[in-house]
């Protein structure tokens, strides 16, 4: 009991790090999805360049990089600062993949029947694309947040104090290694659980309200 | 930029060092991991009681829970149980549980995929349940899910980095012991990072080439 008391200390701080990061992400995500979108070759060969290299360098390596490498003076970022960004940023460039995915599962009909009724950008963006991109995004976007909860519990390594991170301490203290551990296990498990659940039932509900 | 140059010079082979035990990690884990996966891919759906329970028994853990929790589980966890493992060992038993697991969800999939009138086919020529299983469902099967399991070798080739924490030393702990004797943590980031980068990328693009192509043939 002890035990459990110690880890679920870490909970609150492992969704504020998930939620923040998944934040950073949604709007870093958005100047992304738009450079893959431009009409410019130049742009969009940069954009996939920095979405690639993003993507092709593992986390723990963003947030040592922020951590240890970044100080100006006696500026440096706190650890819980250079945890959510580097999540954060590296989120950007995964949702952005799922965002243009969702984009692309929606029908011509809907662009072409926006310029028809002379609607400004704008509009067929705050009102037609955009409300139905997000439904089709759901899915892809809740099966990321789920990674990114277990993704979390990288920022351990420079130290906020999360589940892993105070799992770590009481297995050091306790000398019950094996037991804490699965704890950790089973409540990220049972994060998730919840995540899926209700992603499902949104989903459901928004295929009810989009008609066909 | 000159720092870069000059850290290159004097940590490369360190650097080097780490990425072959990375390379290393990344290779066991995916070969006991692919064996495994299909183990559990079919257990999964076996009509076996045990042998269903316990596939997703391990599948559900190494799915659900944070590779890091599997790699200090068994660093720092199974000496609780006298069972101590050097730090490469224990790193490629839960790097090889994740890969299984999410490995094994994939081939079920592609399993799955296989059309029934393969099958039937199979059943209709008269060759027995092993036969159809081995010639006709896991050679299609695999071949279906071939590009999710590339995607995912590379991921898993990124997650050896998260060994740093129970350390093996590889690629990441090899930048920062020489981050600390240069105190230049930026520039040896910044290399690691081009290494690792140097790998991933090239390896995405050849699982998107291979998914186009197999897109033709199915």
């Amino acid at each position: 009991m002890e035990l459990l008391k110690a880890i679920a200390l870490g909970l609150p701080m492992t969704l504020l790090v998930t939620a923040v990061a998944l934040g950073i992400g949604s709007i870093v995500a958005l100047p992304l999805l738009a450079g893959l979108r431009s009409g410019k070759t130049a742009v969009r060969f940069l954009t996939r360049a920095i979405i690639d290299l993003l993507r092709g360098i593992p986390p723990v390596v963003w947030l040592f990089l922020l951590f240890y490498g970044i100080s100006a003076g006696s500026f440096r970022l706190s650890a819980f600062g250079a945890g959510v960004i580097g999540l954060g940023v590296v989120a950007g460039a995964y949702l952005t993949e799922i965002f243009r995915g969702a984009l692309g599962g929606i029908k011509a009909g809907q662009w072409e029947a926006s310029e028809a009724l002379g609607l400004d950008r704008f509009t067929m963006w705050s009102k037609v694309i955009g409300p139905q991109g997000l439904r089709v995004a759901i899915p892809g976007f809740t099966t990321y947040a789920i990674g990114l909860l277990k993704d979390s519990s990288i920022v351990s390594t420079i130290g906020v104090a999360e589940i892993v991170y105070l799992t770590q301490q009481s297995a050091r203290t306790s000398g019950q290694g094996i037991t804490v551990y699965f704890i950790a296990a089973a409540v990220y498990i049972m994060l998730s659980m919840p995540i899926g659940m209700l992603s499902r039932n949104l989903d459901i509900k928004m295929r009810k309200a989009v008609a066909r | 930029m000159n720092t870069i140059f000059q850290d290159i010079l004097d940590y490369g082979p360190a650097l080097l060092g780490g990425l072959r035990i990375s390379l290393a990690l990344t290779g066991l884990s995916l070969l006991f991991g692919t064996i495994l996966a299909l183990v559990f891919a079919l257990g999964i759906t076996s009509r076996n009681k045990a042998f269903r329970w316990t596939s997703t028994f391990f599948v559900e853990i190494g799915r659900g829970a944070p590779a890091l929790v599997l790699l200090q589980l068994m660093y720092y966890g199974l000496p609780n149980a006298d069972i101590t493992l050097s730090s490469f060992t224990s790193a490629t038993l839960a790097l090889t549980w994740t890969a299984s697991a999410y490995m094994a969800e994939y081939i079920r999939g592609g399993l799955a995929a296989v059309p029934g009138g393969e099958i039937e086919g199979a059943q209709a020529l008269g060759m027995s349940q092993q036969d159809t299983l081995r010639y006709v469902t896991i050679p299609q099967g695999i071949r279906i899910a071939l590009p999710a399991l590339m995607g995912f070798a590379v991921l898993l080739f990124q997650a050896t980095s998260l060994a740093y924490s129970v350390a093996v030393p590889e690629l990441m702990s090899q930048a920062y012991s020489a981050g600390s004797s240069s105190f230049n943590y930026l520039s040896l980031f910044i290399i690691a990072g081009a290494i690792y980068a140097a790998i991933s990328i090239p390896a995405t693009w050849l699982s998107v080439g291979v998914e186009k192509h197999l897109a033709k043939h199915l």
